[in-house]
């Protein structure tokens, strides 16, 4: 028996979610009392593969193949469940991230194992019961899925779970698994990514503006602050509708739930849609002209006045604060 | 073109989320439910796509006789016929199952679903009808091109986005983007009455995940208000109280 991870990179690198579920796999493991190994798929260099030993993986199953340059769901998955079945091992962990939703359901149904998706804990393990915490509701509520499989698969969601160093030395094992060519029928012709942009459901800092903005020509207040703070840029539904902003940036219960240290809301009125995606959110910090925008009943903190005027101050603020830290 | 498109039966998005005082169920009383608003826009598309003669659509939900209001709003909008499987949808494997095994005697071009729904956000049903049947699947789709053989989709990760090309028979999880959702107009509410509804029975499969018990987060703490001019004042606690820059 082993707890098997997968560790997802972009462009050979992996980024901070991909430590944050490899500790939090490394906890299970602990858990379990046995060892963690890691599945890499792409071309990841061989120091990046190492540095997974500072947070647990014992050993790092790397698979550099040229007909997985691209990432198709199917071939993935048929990948990272050869190594569950080579490797014995019960539960395979992953993160809750666009890619994720799409490997771990396959997966799942592959091995027969029972899934929990959107985790925000580490599971509670007693006598014959095997349980995780997971997000339901659109945020507004944690459901308790409780295994009933010998099999798990549980998909980590971002920002839920602290990286922590547990070093052991890791071996690197090239594994290279016959890729099937029924497993081959989608073509990905082009991948555009923003790389100057910091992607927003692992953002740890979220600046988000509502219809409060007025129109889109407002908007470099708000990419200001989140510049000057190393913040990604969200907004509210109405305003990715009117196209002021892209459909990405649009979070709530019916586009991205965020759970950043911190979310900046300014002018959003706070309505209980909106609210679903973002209460999870460590510490919330409000900024609207009406003192009685429903907003500020979950704000930790609250500035009741004009964006115009307050946000530039903020972002002056703030410069300050870097440049003399 | 026969398209098929997965529709479920959740609480509308003011629902207040509470639970029984054993805080294993949830309450559904005075509950208002709704077609999945990504399930709309899976909706939406399927119709663009087969207008004008070129396709058919099937709109198929797993669910209890309840749900009959939200399939009749899909046929409202312009699905041609619906399935229903009579379950309880106890989870997405249950419920992939069933759609999957109607899928297999039924053949279609495109499967669509939407990206997840808002009670459980799961988004598991699309990949898993796509495991069961062996057909490529792929998550969170903004944009849906598709001639009578293959599709062109673009598809969301993580700061960017991907161009795909694939060949029917394929599965989908579409969100915005995709389409605008449609609004059903009085003739398609007429007609939706008369439009088939085929009610069939679920078949067994083992059940993996029980969902044990629920909880709601925490109340927050009280907000500190601080003057428009206080903006120093907010760095400084953002920084020593609340610890986040
Ligand atoms: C099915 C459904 C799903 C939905 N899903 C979502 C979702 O996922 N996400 C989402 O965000 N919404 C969602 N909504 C919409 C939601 O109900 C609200 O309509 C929306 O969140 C309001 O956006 P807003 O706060 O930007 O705009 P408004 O409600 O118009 O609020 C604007 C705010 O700006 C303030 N303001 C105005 N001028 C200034 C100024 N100069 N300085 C400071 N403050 C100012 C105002 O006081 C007001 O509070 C959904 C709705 C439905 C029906
Ligand atoms: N009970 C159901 N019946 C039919 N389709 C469903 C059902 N539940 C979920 N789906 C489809 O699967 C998608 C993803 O749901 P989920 O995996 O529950 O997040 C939804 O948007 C629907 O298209």
């Amino acid at each position: 028996m082993s707890v098997l991870v997968y560790v997802e990179n972009a462009d050979g690198k992996f980024k901070k979610s991909t430590y944050e579920v490899v500790s939090y796999a490394k906890s299970v493991a602990v858990l379990l009392n046995t060892e963690l190994i890691a599945i890499s798929i792409g071309d990841v260099g061989k120091d990046e593969l190492t540095s997974l030993g500072k947070f647990g993986a014992a050993k790092v199953l790397n698979v550099n193949n040229d007909k997985l340059k691209s990432f198709v769901i199917q071939a993935y998955a048929s990948v990272i469940t050869n190594a569950a079945n080579k490797e014995n091992s019960d539960i395979l962990i992953l993160a809750n991230s666009f890619s994720g939703k799409g490997l771990a359901p396959r997966i799942a149904v592959k091995l027969q194992a029972g899934l929990a998706d959107s985790a925000v804990d580490l599971p509670k393990i007693e006598n014959n019961s095997f349980t995780v915490k997971k997000t339901a509701f659109s945020g507004k509520a944690f459901a308790m899925v409780e295994f009933n499989s010998a099999k798990k698969v549980i998909a980590l969601n971002p920002n839920s779970y602290q990286v922590n160093e547990s070093p052991v030395e890791a071996t690197i094992e090239d594994f290279n698994p016959e890729i099937n060519n029924s497993d081959l029928r989608i073509e990905v012709t082009n991948v555009v990514r923003a790389t100057d942009k910091i992607a927003l459901p692992d953002a740890e800092l979220v600046v988000s503006a509502g219809r409060g903005l007025k129109g889109p020509e407002n908007w470099n207040i708000i990419e200001e602050l989140a510049d000057v703070l190393g913040a990604a840029t969200a907004c509210s539904k109405p305003v990715s509708d009117a196209g002021w902003r892209p459909h990405e940036e649009h979070v709530g219960q019916t586009g991205i739930a965020v759970s950043p240290n911190l979310y900046i809301a300014v002018g959003i009125s706070g309505a209980i849609q909106h609210l679903a995606g973002v209460s999870s959110s460590k510490t919330i910090v409000v900024i609207n002209k009406d003192p009685e925008a429903p907003f500020f009943k979950v704000a930790d903190y609250g500035i009741v006045g004009d964006a115009f005027e307050v946000v530039p101050k903020l972002t002056e603020a703030i410069k300050a604060y870097k440049s003399h830290s | 073109m026969k398209i098929l498109v997965c529709v479920s039966n959740v609480p509308d998005t003011t629902t207040k989320i509470t639970f029984s005082s054993d805080n294993t169920q949830f309450n559904t009383a005075g509950v208002q439910y709704i077609l999945n608003p990504y399930d709309e826009i899976a909706l939406a598309r399927a119709i663009e796509l087969s207008e004008g003669g070129k396709g058919t659509v099937t709109v198929i939900n797993v669910g209890e006789a309840s749900a009959e209001p939200t399939i009749r709003k899909a046929l409202a909008i312009g699905a041609d016929d619906a399935v229903r499987v009579n379950a309880a949808p106890r989870d997405a494997y249950f419920v992939s199952y069933q759609i999957a095994e109607y899928a297999k005697t039924n053949g279609f071009d495109l499967i669509l679903t939407g990206r997840e729904s808002i009670d459980y956000n799961g988004s598991q049903v699309g990949a898993m009808i796509g495991e069961f049947l062996d057909l490529p699947s792929t998550s969170i789709i903004k944009k849906l091109d598709a001639d009578g053989t293959s599709a062109s989709l673009e598809r969301e990760i993580e700061g960017g986005k991907e161009v795909i090309k694939v060949d029917f028979p394929f599965v989908a999880s579409c969100a915005e983007g995709v389409a605008e959702p449609k609004i059903p107009n009085m003739r398609g509410i007429m007609s939706a009455r008369t439009k088939p509804l085929q009610v069939i029975e679920a078949l067994d499969i083992e059940q993996l995940v029980t969902f044990k018990s629920y909880t709601t987060p925490a109340p927050r703490g009280s907000v500190t208000m601080l003057s428009s001019d206080e903006t120093e004042k907010l760095v400084n606690l953002l920084h020593t109280e609340a610890k986040v820059i």
